[in-house]
């Protein structure tokens, strides 16, 4: 058998998830084959080739390619999928876009964003918000896949790949680019930072979410939010972790003026400690918190920057 | 144009799932179900374009047991048109799922398909753009908004690094996220009014699809559970602990 991985990058650099993404298929067992599918893309090729596991890196370098829509990216991987068992991307906004279109043009249904394999053909993934476990075997001919990024840890990057250039060329013509708004931000991203401090309705606008910016500073840590401070206007939606927004497991998650809804919960609960402060000394979130501590979070704020 | 929206029978968002004793699946024997919040935007989306005179027809679709038409009615109050449900008790796969709506949308020839971009159960998050490959369509998934300019629409997309915009060829698939809109409530007349809207039952049967499983659930677990916390009284003993006892932090 043999696998595909698509390697998820931004034309600029080559995202940690996809070492990730490469363990998963590691676990699956056969020879794993990276794709690069982007415009100017040559030095991501390169940081591919290095990813340890990965007996070749095919790059289809094409401007139909550049945002990686999904009607030119679904063509592009569905027609290399006649050489691989198992179709791979990371469940991110790129792979969850482009991967089931992918699916059903290969006629086959798709195993989102799997946690855990427990063969080459089942795999396990959260159901309900996280709140089930289920073990799926997939009986489809081919294996069209998505991977939770937090589920595995990233392989070595000291592999030596053979590069090869793709040529084919598949533009749908039915979609195109117009503008992007992206965030900017000094601060580690969501997905790969060790420690996130996330800010919820308690901190009651946009402007008391700079209490946060010391800690995240002095902890070298990412800004997160709930959807309540996201849909309330406090930030933008990027920064949403939950159900819906991202899934995240830093080594410490500091959730501050957040109650805990399921939703929330479903985007953080893998987190090796968390710890939660909050005036409400029933909220949801002291339940699955290693360290809680009551009180007005504009008190503990400025305190807890001081101390550390 | 008539605008075409799936909608998915599921259990309630606040309610908390448990798992069978036998690890068979959750149990959804006497729990609260509802519309998916994610169709419910996509309706509400419909309806607005509606208002808006860009939609002339609004139809509502949904696939499952007779119960399903539950949530069919809610979309009819909400203000769907007329409704469709393709009745089965089997639990589908997406790909059949899509299988299933690619047959409506070739009896319908809607111009714009807005559907959920997942349902809060299965959480796969693939219906949608499933359907836009097996009807050639174009596919605007996570949209946080939405608007007609001409043959095309543009869609702004909630992604990874922040937002984007794509322009797609209509016919076209949309995909909502939370934050398109705010769903309204169904008033106490339009529930009433909402009665006597056309409702067409389809057997599943009857589209001569080959609804054949293509994944086994071989298991299904509660997460691990995490081992309770304990309450700290001051920041000194937070700080103290996470950096002597969880080692967080230095």
């Amino acid at each position: 058998m043999s696998i595909l991985v698509f390697a998820e990058h931004d034309n600029s650099e080559l995202k940690a998830d996809t070492l990730k993404t490469v363990a998963a298929a590691q676990a699956m067992g056969g020879e794993i084959h990276l794709l690069v599918a982007g415009h100017n893309c040559q030095a991501i090729a390169e940081a591919a080739s290095k990813v340890n596991g990965v007996s070749k890196v095919l790059v289809a370098d094409n401007a139909a390619y550049e945002h990686q829509l999904a009607e030119n990216v679904s063509l592009l991987v569905t027609e290399l999928a006649a050489d691989y068992t198992h179709i791979i991307a990371t469940a991110l906004t790129t792979g969850k876009n482009f991967m089931p279109r992918v699916a059903a043009l290969l006629d086959v249904t798709q195993i989102s964003d799997i946690i855990a394999v427990e063969s080459s053909d089942t795999f396990v993934r959260p159901i309900y918000a996280g709140n089930a476990i289920a073990t799926v075997q997939s009986l489809d001919n081919k294996k069209v896949i998505t991977v939770r990024s937090t589920g595995f840890d990233a392989v070595a990057t000291d592999g030596n790949a053979e590069i090869v250039a793709v040529d084919q060329v598949t533009d749908a013509g039915i979609s195109s680019y117009v503008s992007e708004k992206l965030s900017v931000s000094e601060r580690p991203e969501l997905g790969a930072a060790s420690v996130i401090v996330s800010g919820g309705r308690g901190m009651q606008n946009g402007e008391n979410f700079k209490l946060l910016d010391g800690i995240a500073d002095k902890l070298g840590a990412a800004i997160g939010a709930s959807r309540a401070a996201v849909d309330a206007g406090f930030v933008a939606n990027d920064m949403q972790v939950g159900q819906t927004g991202k899934i995240v497991a830093p080594d410490l998650y500091i959730a501050v003026g957040i109650s805990g809804a399921i939703q929330h919960l479903a985007g953080m609960k893998d987190s090796k400690v968390i710890v939660a402060i909050n005036k409400d000394a029933e909220a949801p979130i002291f339940q699955v918190a290693d360290y809680g501590l009551v009180a007005d979070l504009f008190d503990a704020l400025p305190e807890l920057e001081s101390k550390l | 144009m008539k605008v075409l929206v799936p909608i998915k029978r599921v259990i309630d968002y606040n309610v908390k799932v448990r798992v069978k004793a036998d690890n068979s699946n959750v149990d959804l024997a006497n729990v609260k179900m509802a519309i998916n919040p994610f169709c419910e935007i996509a309706v509400e989306e419909a309806v607005r374009l509606k208002e808006a005179g860009i939609a002339t027809e609004v139809i509502a679709v949904s696939i499952g047991s007779k119960s399903c038409q539950e949530q069919l009615r809610t979309a009819l109050a909400l203000g769907a048109d007329r409704a469709i449900q393709i009745e089965t008790d089997e639990s589908l796969d997406s790909i059949n799922v899509a299988k299933l709506l690619q047959k409506i949308v070739e009896e319908e020839q809607p111009q714009l398909v807005i559907l959920g971009k997942q349902s809060i159960d299965s959480d796969n998050n693939q219906t949608g753009q499933m359907l836009a490959a097996l009807t050639g369509m174009a596919q605007g998934t996570f949209a946080s908004a939405i608007s007609i300019d001409g043959d095309k629409v543009n869609v702004t997309r909630e992604v990874d690094s922040g937002l984007q915009t794509i322009a797609l060829n209509l016919p076209a698939i949309v995909t909502t996220d939370l934050r398109l809109n705010e769903p309204r409530y169904a008033s106490l007349p339009n529930i009433m009014k909402a009665k006597r809207k056309p409702l067409v039952v389809k057997p599943a049967a009857d589209f001569g699809i080959d609804l054949t499983a293509r994944t086994n659930l071989i298991k299904v677990t509660p997460p691990a559970e995490r081992k309770a916390g304990i309450i700290v009284k001051s920041i000194d003993e937070l700080v103290e602990k996470l950096k002597n006892e969880a080692k967080v932090i230095s």
